[in-house]
């Protein structure tokens, strides 16, 4: 009883856009599909909804093989990042829609869509027209109409994108209760790392149309297989710097060579690739042990209530993520400080060799 | 400072204002000043009062006319706008297809109005006219030139030809504007063609759809070169439509005092029908009762 996406390809005009991708996802998950724009999440939606046709491979549903099956013979629901509602029907009649042409019952589709209304928290707009609502309203009225039909497979692509931020928090928030009763495999596509740990459930990180890893959303984001998902689910981008290991140092590119500790003193002599989240870099030692790097201020931008020292150690590009709000002079000498704590180590391959093993420390 | 700066705006506006005074008001108050007065030479004018506007108000004739030209309006409408829907529908959205079928639509918008007129005339031509002489050779005696019939007939048919393709640009363009979401939702949702075009594209093509209704409005309301060429109103007054009686007025009869009032009615009655088409649109499909 699940969906599963067998070594699935789609080429448009030789463009691969999904390149041989495997998945299995169950009833009653929520799995975030996270990627940059151009990663094959919207494409590899629109396969699973049934909207397009893999060019290779199979997609089943309960073992039931869909790969041809026109989208209105499957049980989909889908909402998307534009508002889409139709436009000459009130709020009520919209979310009835579905229901209306699948013929439920009079009574039944009132219930279920004053339910769901309540759900969302649109009841007392229900006679509305979607022209006379925000766009948050416009969009929970969408998610409603997805909703009403509990579709076996519920495909939401970056539903928020087009909210405000304040109204994107209150709608993410919800989502978890939104969806938690539900039996439906839901689907999640976004951008942005953030948004998928506070979501929660599983994640998938495609990078190029290709399935990078898909695990817990919180495992794939302490245990990044490959400097790619790194990359991805890290935001800002994860930094990283060059460096070896011998028996028993670890030199991080100019500086001073330290005892290896913890979770390193099991590597292998040799080279890496370490890698530094932005914010686990310091602009102040905290410990004896922090490894301190010389570096030169490129720009620093503020945002809310914290600062982005954008700065360069040995040619690499790096950002430093700081609380509260700070001011830099440009072209400023400045030293940066790292936890051996904190380190996720890549060998040159860019495949993960050791991943800080102390989750929680390693969140604050 | 503060002062000089406010007045300062105006010089901006000023030249605008210029254009428009002698462009436009200019015109206008010497056509309700002619309206005023009887007028037989540059110096010879008395003063009438509201005469003409009675006379206007009271002339058959232009009762008449006005009967056609509602006539003729409404069929412009009622065939171009769904036949302009109907057509824009069924052009290629994309590729080289759309194109073609953009420019071959838009030809009849790039013909002068008067050689429009000259081609039908031609056309229509019962012994040479492809289609005129087509119609005759079936048994079906069609002369726009003798009958009043024949003579609507061909000036719906010109005035069709020449203009759907104005209301199929509006709605194509309508169209293309509908994000592809829209249309993968409804198939998601099960819904068939014409729920789609019911629920999203036609609520979707009512911006375009008001502009397009207003412009054929006014347009066929104004029509003058089409008809004159074809049929100079007739057979008999049969294609005689406001403009057409009202250049007989003022130029065939040199009746400038009430050709000067028929075109303030005219005017106004302009205004009028497109005031209350603005508001009725405006609410179609909104909720809110027309």
């Amino acid at each position: 009883m699940a969906l599963v996406i067998e070594n699935v390809t789609k080429l448009v005009e030789k463009d691969c856009h999904i390149n041989d991708i495997s998945l299995q996802l169950e009833p009653g998950t929520f799995n975030v599909l996270l990627g940059r724009t151009l990663s094959g999440k919207t494409t590899l939606m629109r396969l699973m909804a049934g909207l397009d046709k893999p060019t290779k491979g199979r997609i089943l549903m309960n073992g039931q093989d869909l790969t041809g099956v026109s989208v209105r013979e499957r049980d989909v629901a889908m909402v998307y990042q534009q508002f889409i509602n139709y436009p000459s029907m009130t709020v009520y009649k919209n979310i009835a829609s579905p229901l209306r042409l699948a013929k439920v019952a009079k009574a039944e589709i009132d219930r279920k869509v004053r339910d769901v209304a309540e759900m969302l928290r649109i009841e007392k707009l229900l006679d509305r027209m979607p022209a006379e609502l925000s766009g948050g309203q416009q969009q929970r009225t969408a998610i409603a109409r997805a909703l009403v039909k509990d579709a076996e497979l519920l495909l939401l692509d970056e539903p928020l994108v087009n909210l405000d931020y304040k109204l994107r928090e209150e709608l993410r928030a919800e989502m978890h209760e939104i969806f938690k009763r539900r039996n439906s495999i839901v689907v999640y596509a976004t951008t942005e790392p953030p948004e998928a740990l506070a979501l929660g459930g599983n994640t998938a990180v495609l990078y190029e149309g290709r399935l990078e890893q898909f695990g817990p959303t919180v495992d794939v984001y302490q245990h990044p297989q490959s400097t790619r998902i790194a990359q991805a689910f890290s935001d800002p981008a994860m930094n990283f710097v060059a460096g070896s290991v011998d028996a028993t140092n670890l030199r991080l590119g100019d500086a001073m060579p330290s005892a290896l500790e913890q979770h390193l003193n099991g590597l292998k002599p040799g080279k890496y690739q370490f890698g530094m989240r932005a914010n686990h870099l310091q602009l102040q030692s905290r410990t004896a042990t922090d490894i301190e790097f010389q570096a030169n201020i490129d720009l620093a931008e503020i945002s809310g209530s914290e600062t982005f020292v954008h700065v360069t150690h040995n040619g690499a590009a790096w950002t430093v993520q700081q609380q509260g709000i700070h001011q830099y002079q440009i072209d400023e000498q400045i030293k940066v400080y790292v936890n051996q704590a904190r380190l996720y180590v890549f060998d040159l391959d860019g495949h993960l060799v050791a991943s800080p093993d102390n989750a929680s420390r390693q969140l604050t | 400072m503060n002062k000089w700066e406010d007045n300062k705006a105006w010089f901006m506006v000023i030249p605008v204002f210029l254009v428009v005074a002698v462009s436009a008001i200019l015109p206008l108050m010497t056509v309700v000043n002619y309206s005023l007065q009887d007028i037989f030479g540059p110096d010879q004018r008395v003063f009438v009062g509201l005469e003409w506007y009675k006379d206007a108000l009271t002339d058959s004739r232009l009762h008449d006319a006005l009967k056609r030209q509602l006539m003729f309006s409404s069929l412009v409408l009622l065939i171009e706008i769904p036949l302009g829907i109907l057509i824009a529908l069924m052009m290629p959205k994309k590729g080289w297809g759309a194109s073609l079928s953009l420019v071959l639509v838009a030809l009849p918008l790039l013909i002068p109005w008067n050689v429009i007129g000259t081609i039908w005339i031609i056309f229509m031509r019962p012994d040479i006219g492809l289609l005129g002489a087509a119609v005759n050779g079936l048994g079906i005696p069609f002369d726009h030139t003798a009958s009043p019939f024949a003579a609507w007939v061909t000036v719906m048919l010109m005035e069709v030809w020449h203009w759907t393709p104005l209301v199929v640009l509006l709605a194509y363009a309508g169209l293309q504007a509908i994000p592809e979401a829209y249309f993968q939702a409804a198939r998601i949702d099960g819904a068939s063609a014409w729920s789609t075009f019911r629920y999203i594209q036609l609520p979707k093509m009512r911006g375009v759809l008001t502009i397009a209704v207003l412009l054929r409005f006014m347009d066929s309301f104004l029509i003058y070169a089409e008809p004159f060429v074809l049929t100079g109103g007739g057979p008999g007054n049969s294609t005689t439509f406001l403009s057409i009686y009202l250049v007989k007025l003022a130029v065939g009869q040199f009746d400038l005092g009430p050709a000067a009032a028929f075109s303030i009615i005219y005017f106004l009655i302009v205004l009028l029908f497109c005031w209350l088409f603005y508001q009725v649109l405006l609410k179609v499909g909104t909720g809110d009762k027309p």
